[in-house]
């Protein structure tokens, strides 16, 4: 399962992050944010209209933005 | 006597070290640019318990060595020692959010392993009290191998400890640095969470302030609602508190010019003084007020981390148009002015996404549009209301910065699909904690803002305008004949006048717009220079330009010139910084073509459609 396609509010651990998927900038900077294997990440808020884009992420104590497209490419399970 | 000794801030954004580099360093601050890159450097003296100054340098925030902006660059480079011209700093003052441990914890470990004489300044304790953490500092330090200082910046806890932290540091400056192991970004992440974990001794539930407000703030419907409310109140705003200030600073000049013309015969001087200098200097002074209270507005958005939100909202808009939330950020900077949005604009990662928001970021409306604004909008727009606190007069303000955004928006599209056109840019970023705004950072954010505008009107405008005064004045008028008609200026004005005429430009304006390539303000001290020396009688001088306006001016030329400066990029600095942001002229040369088109083409159809309604 995916992060886009995840519960809202609910904790939910990173088994694997598709970085091919990503530029490669872009994966840096996930990465210097901390979204990584392991990681404990939850949707906590969501975009306006179809598409409900961007996201906002929960990871440790503190709060990213991040696209669909960014959450489509990581892989996550329920903790 | 030793070398002067410095000591850098250096840490994670969001660590809170502007507001710890502004309670260290007071007022006493000096900003430049890095050479050869378009970082700010910012310094300011910090006095160390002994009285020995030392200079402190507020660093970029970085997430990690490995640079992914050219601010972060700068950072790596200068604690590397290997920027040029910037001495290898004596101290490192790391600066950490102490309710943000496990990120913070991990560009800490890089730092540290420099092995530089390194201060942890423990940041924002109160903020992570807030949230429930209660932590140990003595534990961290322990765990990191350096002191360890939990301070408040705004509360100006934990100053005197964190001074007496780098003096002691500082007497290591010159020993050989003990470099640590270097360990992978994974290690250092473990590390991070093990240290984060002992350093913790209770926290609470997760539950914080941030979740509950973005709540309502960034909710699909009542957010987007609530930032167009704010945003709407910010230009009512503008107007409506400025008033008495401006009135007061107006009546300031107007007393001052009454003294020269008692006091002083009558002369070269004189009109000199009160025609040239006064008249025109002193009718952009006069809205220092609006663009204060517009900073203010704007310094309070990014200190309390709404800014952000912000950034979030109008990320899916920003889209549409193939930029990302990252780009309102700089834009809304250059609401206040281009040059530091367009500069801020290095934080946007994706190239083309770069290009596209310096080229549309002089469509926002600059400050410099406002002086241009007030004065037209309060000689031609009747000063009535169309609802409860809405005036008239806003309601044209905002119909303009309307009207700049989605220019903006239709040129970005083009543009993604046509010179820029690349990749859907991306969108991530941190979303800062919420926190009250601090007096002193504000008051010290305002004043160098401030300063900046009165430093340009007292050299640039004031030189051009005195340039102007001369033109206007030489060659002297024969009797019978308008001053204007006989001066260089007038002839100047004649041979632009037959370009713009057929948008309904008069001569004064056609004049006018010649020194407001410099700046767009000096549109409205060429205007009052021009009225004031024109006027033949000393009646009519002592009117304000806004009077003369009123009086000569129909409401489709003024509304014509209204359009025109919602495009038209009459600002030499602006060109001048997306050419070093840009690397060229090419982008430049394009952004000012396509804008002068726009502005040309917007004013005719305005003074078309407004002469064709019979307005």
């Amino acid at each position: 399962m995916t992060l886009d396609g995840y519960e809202h509010d609910k904790t939910a651990r990173i088994v694997a992050v598709n970085w091919v998927a990503l530029a490669e900038d872009e994966g840096k900077r996930l990465k210097a944010l901390g979204v990584d294997e392991g990681a404990e990440v939850a949707v906590i808020h969501r975009g306006i209209f179809g598409t409900r884009d961007p996201l906002a992420v929960r990871i440790g104590r503190m709060t990213i933005a991040l696209r669909r497209s960014h959450a489509l490419a990581i892989e996550v399970e329920p903790v | 006597m030793s070398r002067k000794r410095t000591a850098a801030l250096v840490g994670n954004p969001n660590a809170g070290k502007s507001a710890l580099f502004n309670a260290l360093t007071g007022a006493r601050q000096k900003i430049a640019n890095y050479p050869g890159v378009t970082v700010e450097r910012k310094a300011g003296r910090l006095i160390l318990p002994s009285g020995e100054p030392v200079e402190l340098i507020d660093l970029p925030g970085s997430y990690s060595f490995d640079a992914a902006s050219p601010d972060e660059e700068v950072t790596r480079k200068v604690v590397h020692g290997e920027f040029e011209g910037e001495a290898l700093p004596d101290v490192i003052v790391l600066v950490i959010d102490a309710a943000n441990l496990e990120q913070h914890l991990v560009f800490a470990q890089e730092v540290l392993e420099l092995g530089r004489p390194t201060v942890v300044a423990l940041n924002m304790i109160d903020l992570a009290e807030r949230d429930g953490l209660v932590l140990d500092p003595a534990a961290l330090s322990e765990a990191l191998g350096v002191p360890v200082i939990p301070t408040v910046a705004v509360r100006r806890k934990g100053l005197e400890d964190l001074s007496a932290a780098i003096a002691e540091a500082e007497t290591h400056a010159d020993e050989e640095a003990h470099k640590r192991w270097h360990i992978t970004l994974p290690e250092r992440r473990l590390g991070a969470k093990h240290m984060a974990r002992g350093a913790i001794l209770s926290q609470s539930a997760r539950h914080t302030i941030e979740n509950g407000v973005d709540r309502v703030l960034l909710n699909p419907w009542i957010g987007p609602v609530l930032m167009f409310g704010l945003l709407f109140v910010i230009f009512q705003a503008v107007f409506a508190w400025a008033t008495p200030f401006a009135d007061a600073l107006e009546g300031g000049v107007g007393a001052i010019s009454g003294l020269v013309i008692d006091t002083m015969p009558g002369g070269f001087f004189r009109d000199f003084l009160t025609e040239g200098v006064l008249a025109g200097v002193g009718a952009v002074v006069v809205f220092l007020p609006q663009i204060v209270i517009l900073f203010f507005f704007i310094l309070i958005m990014e200190a309390t981390g709404y800014m952000a939100r912000a950034a979030f909202l109008m990320d899916r808009l920003m889209a549409g148009v193939g930029l990302s939330g990252k780009s309102f950020i700089p834009l809304l900077s250059s609401f206040a002015c281009a040059i530091p949005g367009i500069m801020a604009t290095r934080s946007i990662p994706d190239a083309k996404d770069r290009l596209t928001t310096i080229l549309v970021a002089p469509l926002m409306t600059c400050s410099a549009r406002l002086p241009v604004y007030a004065v037209i909008i309060a000689a031609v727009i009747p000063q009535t209301t169309v609802g409860p606190g809405i005036g008239l007069q806003g309601l044209v303000l905002f119909a303009l910065y309307i009207a700049g955004i989605v220019g903006a928006m239709v040129v970005a599209l083009v543009l993604r699909n046509s010179v820029a056109k690349g990749a859907a840019s991306g969108f991530i970023m941190e979303m800062p904690r919420y926190q009250l705004p601090r007096i002193k950072d504000l008051a010290i954010g305002l004043w160098q803002r401030a300063w900046v505008f009165l430093r340009r009107a007292g050299t640039i405008i004031f030189m051009v305008t005195i340039a102007l005064w001369l033109m206007l004045s030489f060659p002297k008028a024969e009797p019978g004949e308008s001053q204007m008609d006989a001066s260089f200026a007038g002839m100047v004005a004649d041979g632009i006048h037959p370009i713009l005429a057929p948008i309904g430009f008069n001569r004064e304006m056609s004049l006018a717009l010649v020194p407001a390539m410099a700046a767009r303000e000096v549109a409205v001290s060429a205007l009052a220079t021009t009225y004031a020396v024109d006027a033949d009688d000393e009646d009519l001088a002592a009117e304000g330009v806004t009077d003369r306006i009123a009086a000569l001016w129909s409401l489709p030329t003024a509304l014509a010139f209204l359009a025109w400066f919602v495009f038209a990029p009459q600002c030499i600095s602006t060109i001048a910084v997306a050419r070093r942001e840009t690397n060229g002229w090419k982008w430049p040369a394009f952004m000012v073509g396509y804008l002068f088109a726009l502005a040309y083409v917007f004013a005719g159809l305005t003074f078309w459609i407004a002469t064709a309604a019979g307005l």
